[in-house]
């Protein structure tokens, strides 16, 4: 019978099933931050229990980590939790990316970056933005702590079989329009919580010409959908990007893998239970107004007003949402000026992010109301950026070059948006205070928060030519 | 982790949709390295305002709410970050039963490995007690044995719940122990997969 790519992977990896139970699936990665695991290593040790494969454990420092003045931590609490982190990896025998060691970076950066993440693996981590691993053809889903102590003690998880999805991107995309703009057209288009209790398949010709780095922008916030995962099934951009990867099989071993990992792309004919389709030309630059990833809109469009929708919850949702982001129903979206800029996160902070963005600033300043921050996603992207002069581009302008981390994704180190303040932000989430008490959030590509950056204001990047063109 | 089945509280109304785990606790009170002690945080930003002071107008600030054990909220509660303070803070507040019509898998996922219930009604059903909540206070009494929510006005409202999952909160079992029962089967699925 035709399987799709969820279903193949998913049966080989039941462990034990039974009717009436969820399935015990075998976990194949287990990513660790010092955020979600404190709790999960202390359970262990107050039960005397192991972790039963540290050898499928990788464990780094993201969430907390100072983006300057390294190794000082001014907080004490979150020093705590690093060192608290380096003790667990070393009692347990974790390996561990510390804060200063050269693999350090964001969870779902180094992951692919070092070859950990390969198709058809299981992959789990106490952070719902695992599904970024998905963009290789693995099941790769965010967990909580208890889940967490769970696969460190037996290398499993109790699962219930969830429901697949397809969304198909068809058609190409237009000029300026990036991975970014289309994840968030599928949110703003199919809502919130379209994907609950579903694993979401991308398919269609627009994934098919992506980058793995593209891919993983998409798959990254298939959460933001609520679905509790993403993936795409692997073709030979999968296959080039992991050979010659550290982790990954080398010689004949990587030949023999490459052809399994080619036999999970979804067979022809195999179904989904739900199908959702989108036209690529139908895209255009995006960027949110709202409290919620689902609150956007194309560039050239306005804040919604109340008569855009029909019911009265959603009526008062808006109204909600406004008063925090302090926003006028109607406004042009080229209206809405902003003091931050923050270029970072796991959904845009890799080298081909920092490139678009720096092909932008290149010969030109940052505006003066404008404070801009860059924050690669992992140090080895700090390192190539920087042997591309990526870092001088930045700072000639006007942006700061910082250490790599979650930085002012999530604001649980010192970098905060201010209350009352308005951020560009190349991250995943606009939730009410997620980068400062107060803070208001605007989500797009790096290119359209690097040009806002330049224009202190939102534009539509596709009128703004690169100044050396 | 206690064992749950028989629950009778006034309702908390938080008559919002898409509550995200960021407001539910906020990454500023994500350091600690215990699990306890969450419970102070639970929903902050919406419970002081920007000065800090108490913000009188948050239900949860209400005098008639104070030791709430059932609290009814609008859809996709719980979407967001995985991080599961957001049920320790929910649990150290004192809430044991969450009701709306819809939860994000992850947060759906954590309730059960701390013996918080949470309860799917349909969206009239919240509605309707969302708007009884709002009215005056409004008692119930959870029974988890037989599904039901039973409204002090004699409404009856009854649920659905994984039956595996409804063992695990009836008997307070720890979810780890149970699964080294299957240590055989792991072993073989890795001499397999070696
Ligand atoms: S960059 Fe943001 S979304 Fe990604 S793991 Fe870090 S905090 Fe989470």
């Amino acid at each position: 019978m035709a399987k799709t790519i969820i279903e193949k992977i998913w049966d080989q990896h039941i462990v034990y099933e039974e009717e009436g139970k969820p399935d015990l699936l075998y976990i194949d990665l287990h990513l660790i931050h010092e955020v979600t695991s404190p709790q999960a290593f202390e359970g262990l040790r107050l039960a005397g229990r192991k972790v039963r494969r540290p050898d499928l454990c990788f464990a780094t420092m993201d969430h907390n980590v100072p983006t300057k003045n390294l190794p000082v931590i001014q907080d004490p609490i979150a020093k705590k939790q690093i060192t608290t982190l380096e003790k667990n990896c070393e009692e347990f025998g974790i390996q561990l990316a510390h804060m200063e060691h050269p693999d350090q970076g964001i969870v779902h950066i180094i992951g692919p970056e070092l070859g950990l993440t390969q198709p058809g693996k299981t992959i789990v981590c106490g952070d719902s933005h695992t599904s970024t691993h998905g963009a290789f053809g693995a099941i790769a889903f965010g967990i909580g702590t208890s889940e967490v102590e769970h696969v460190l003690s037996t290398q499993t998880l109790w699962q219930s079989k969830p429901k697949t999805m397809e969304i198909k991107i068809s058609g190409q995309l237009g000029y300026g329009v990036t991975a970014k703009d289309v994840i968030l057209a599928i949110i703003a288009k199919f809502g919130i919580d379209v994907g609950t209790g579903h694993i979401v398949e991308y398919t269609g010709e627009a994934i098919r010409n992506m980058t793995m780095e593209e891919r993983m922008t998409i798959c990254n916030m298939s959460i933001e959908a609520g679905a509790k995962a993403g993936l795409i099934s692997p073709d030979e951009t999968t296959i080039n990007y992991l050979r010659g990867k550290r982790f990954a099989p080398e010689g004949a071993e990587f030949d023999k893998a490459a052809q399994r990992w080619l036999d999970l792309a979804t067979d022809a004919g195999a179904t989904y239970d739900t199908v959702l389709e989108i036209d690529a030309n139908e895209i255009e630059p995006f960027v949110t107004w709202g409290t919620n990833p689902s609150m956007g809109t194309g560039i050239s469009k306005h804040v919604p007003r109340a008569e855009d929708y029909a019911s009265d919850s959603d009526k008062e949702a808006l109204k909600k949402a406004l008063a925090y982001m302090d926003l006028e129903e109607g406004a042009p979206m080229t209206s809405i000026a902003v003091q931050h800029v923050f270029i970072g996160s796991c959904t845009n902070a890799r080298l081909s992010d920092l490139r678009s963005a720096a092909k932008l600033v290149e010969g030109r300043k940052v505006h003066p109301s404008v404070t801009a921050i860059v924050v690669p996603g992992s140090r080895t992207v700090k390192q190539q950026a920087e042997a591309e002069g990526l870092d001088r581009i930045f700072i000639e302008a006007g942006f700061e070059w910082r250490e790599s981390g979650c930085s002012m994704c999530l604001a649980m180190n010192d970098d905060v948006v201010p209350a009352g303040e308005r951020c560009a932000s190349t991250s995943n989430r606009n939730f009410e205070g997620r980068q400062g008490a107060g803070s208001r959030t605007h989500l797009m590509s790096p290119a359209m928060a690097a040009a806002a950056a330049i224009e202190g204001k939102f534009v539509d990047v596709r009128t703004l030519q690169p100044a050396h063109a | 982790m206690k064992p749950i089945n028989i629950v009778e509280s006034i309702i908390v109304p938080l008559n919002r949709k898409n509550v995200d785990t960021d407001q539910i606790i906020s990454k500023e009170f994500l350091k600690r390295i215990e699990r306890t002690g969450f419970g102070k945080y639970l929903f902050y930003h919406w419970r002081h305002r920007p000065d800090g002071s108490r913000n009188e107008d948050f239900v949860l600030n209400q005098p008639q709410f104070e030791n709430a054990k059932v609290l009814v909220a609008h859809e996709n509660f719980g979407c967001g970050s995985s991080r599961e303070h957001a049920p320790w803070a929910i649990m150290d507040y004192g809430f044991q039963v969450v009701i709306a019509p819809s939860f994000a898998d992850i947060f759906h996922n954590n309730c059960f490995k701390n013996g918080i219930l949470p309860i799917r009604l349909t969206v009239e059903e919240v509605e309707e007690l969302l708007a009884k909540g709002e009215q005056s206070t409004y008692e119930v009494k959870v029974n988890l044995e037989e599904q039901t929510v039973a409204g002090q006005d004699g409404a009856t409202y009854s649920f659905e719940i994984d039956p595996y999952y409804k063992q695990m909160l009836l008997n307070g079992w720890d979810e780890i122990s149970l699964t080294f029962q299957y240590e055989g089967h792991i072993q073989n699925y890795e001499k397999q997969h070696a």
